[in-house]
């Protein structure tokens, strides 16, 4: 029997500090997420000063909860994963220096993984069958890109949003209807009471073609919509607000992934990133890809926002390829898609 | 002071164009104005006027996006910085005192740590939902100079 490879995987790249031990690649034995969503609550955003603090304030309780969790030592690692990009700077140092540590210390591989790659890597684990090539929709508060997957190791980036990302829309907006924070699964709770066709808010495909993505439109036209109530002092009904925003975008990213899973052939249109676990997006996905032939997946929620599993998972098709990092290992902040710095 | 009208977000794309082409190394601008406002639309209007063939796109998540043109174009986004301290954590000095030039959103919320000498403009958002003004307040000689060049541009006198 062949030995199992067994890696820990470390994720700081924004409010949350994780931390993963994962088998083979697809068998998670412990995923411990502390989230500072309640920190952050408070600020309306993601503040990187605190967030590289509670990084530093949590990361030895979450590594010691994951290896308890995982019935597993030190000893028994085969490798340390870590994200090194994109993300605030303060933060993925705070995992990378933890992950260098143990690397140094036991004497074994550090692999940087790319935290949009990881998104992706989150389908792997829960759909056995997936294998690249497919076509994937990454979507989060700091990213919105249309992927091809080509293979364990080369994507393409088939479109990318030309200004706001698609989770940033939704904070922004969620922010204006004094709704709080994070704003993706609130807009996605309170929509559900609300008419997605009482308000006519634009819907900005861009040209013939493309894959890009713009929202900074939609949220002008959401604020002067809000604005415009106001000066009239007329009734806002946030629930309408909130489901007509939200169908826009969703109509939008729908629209372009399952155009671009067509275009490429592919079997599997994918979703990752936090804005995958909004409900509505997964189930007009479901409704088009169905239409168009195309099975449509995504991670369970917990596996769409920022976790260490899916660092793990990227973390271990890198490790049988011989694709390792050395101790130099930098935070990239700027990191994209199939960068070749890491 | 310069008082701008744009009609619309294509407009305010080209004063920012305009403004991209007349920016040196080290160039600080200062960007107020309300969510919406178009502080990133005329950003990359900027990007334009500089060179740089990449979408510029939001900082918000990432604070800090670095693009290659005429020269580096610096942007920076402070909507979730709470106090200039976080400024500091950034690094930020290396960007100021570097050799791009540098644009700011949401300035305000960090104004302790700019230089006395920038050009400081403001996006107001008018009754017209479309239509902005923009205000650009320029403080030392080089950006003085900016100014009076932007106000005498074939784009303003039209």
């Amino acid at each position: 029997m062949c030995k199992n490879t067994t890696i820990l995987a470390i994720e700081t790249s924004c409010d949350e500090t994780s931390v993963s031990v994962v088998s083979n690649g697809r068998n998670i034995l412990s995923n411990i997420i502390s989230s500072q969503i309640d920190v952050h609550k408070k600020f309306g955003g993601v503040v990187p000063e605190v967030a590289s603090r509670k990084h530093l304030e949590s990361i030895n309780q979450v590594l010691d909860s994951a290896l308890e969790e995982a019935k597993v030592t030190f000893e028994d690692l085969d490798a340390i994963a870590v994200t090194c990009g994109p993300g605030l700077v303060g933060a993925l140092l705070i995992g990378l220096s933890t992950a260098k540590a143990i690397a140094y210390s036991k004497n074994i591989p550090l692999i940087g993984v790319n935290h949009i790659e990881g998104h992706i890597a989150a389908n792997y684990i829960e759909h056995k069958q997936l294998e690249p090539p497919f076509v994937c929709l990454v979507a989060s508060g700091g990213h919105s890109h249309i992927v091809n997957v080509l293979s364990y190791e080369k994507y393409e980036i088939m479109g990318q949003t030309r200004d706001d990302a698609a989770g940033e829309a939704f904070d922004k907006i969620a922010r204006a209807m004094g709704l709080g924070y994070p704003g993706g699964p609130l807009i996605d709770k309170i929509a559900t009471d609300g008419n997605p066709d009482a308000i006519d808010f634009p819907r900005a495909y861009l040209e013939e073609g493309s894959y890009d993505f713009s929202f900074s439109g939609i949220k002008s036209s959401v604020l002067n919509y809000l604005n415009s109530k106001k000066m009239k002092e007329e009734e806002i009904i946030v629930a309408d607000v909130a489901a007509s925003f939200q169908e826009s975008v969703v109509e939008v990213l729908a629209a372009k992934l399952v155009k671009a899973a067509q275009a490429k052939q592919s079997k599997y249109a994918a979703l990752a990133g936090g804005v995958a676990a909004n409900k509505r997006l997964r189930q007009v996905l479901k409704e088009r890809g169905e239409a168009a032939g195309i099975e449509v997946l995504y991670p369970s929620p917990v596996l769409c926002t920022d976790n260490a599993a899916m660092i793990g998972c990227a973390a271990y098709y890198k490790y049988i390829s011989g694709r390792t990092s050395d101790l130099k290992l930098n935070a990239i902040p700027n990191l994209t898609i199939g960068d070749v710095r890491i | 002071m310069l008082k701008l009208l744009s009609n619309s977000a294509d407009e305010t794309f080209k004063i920012g164009q305009k403004l991209g082409t007349l920016l040196q190394r080290g160039s600080l601008i200062c960007l107020s104005g309300d969510l919406g406002a178009g502080k990133t639309a005329f950003t990359k209007g900027i990007g334009k006027g500089l060179e740089i063939e990449e979408h510029v796109t939001s900082p918000t998540y990432t604070i800090i996006n670095e693009y290659e043109g005429r020269i580096p174009l610096y942007h920076f986004d402070v909507y979730r910085l709470e106090s200039v301290e976080e400024m500091y954590e950034l690094g930020y000095e290396e960007y100021f005192y570097g050799d791009g030039s540098i644009v700011v959103e949401w300035a305000d919320n960090v104004k302790e740590i700019i230089p006395n000498e920038r050009l400081w403009i403001t996006i107001l958002k008018t009754k017209d939902d479309d239509s902005r003004e923009i205000i650009l307040e320029p403080t030392g000689e080089i950006y003085s100079n900016i100014v009076k060049e932007l106000e005498n541009s074939e784009y303003i006198s039209d």
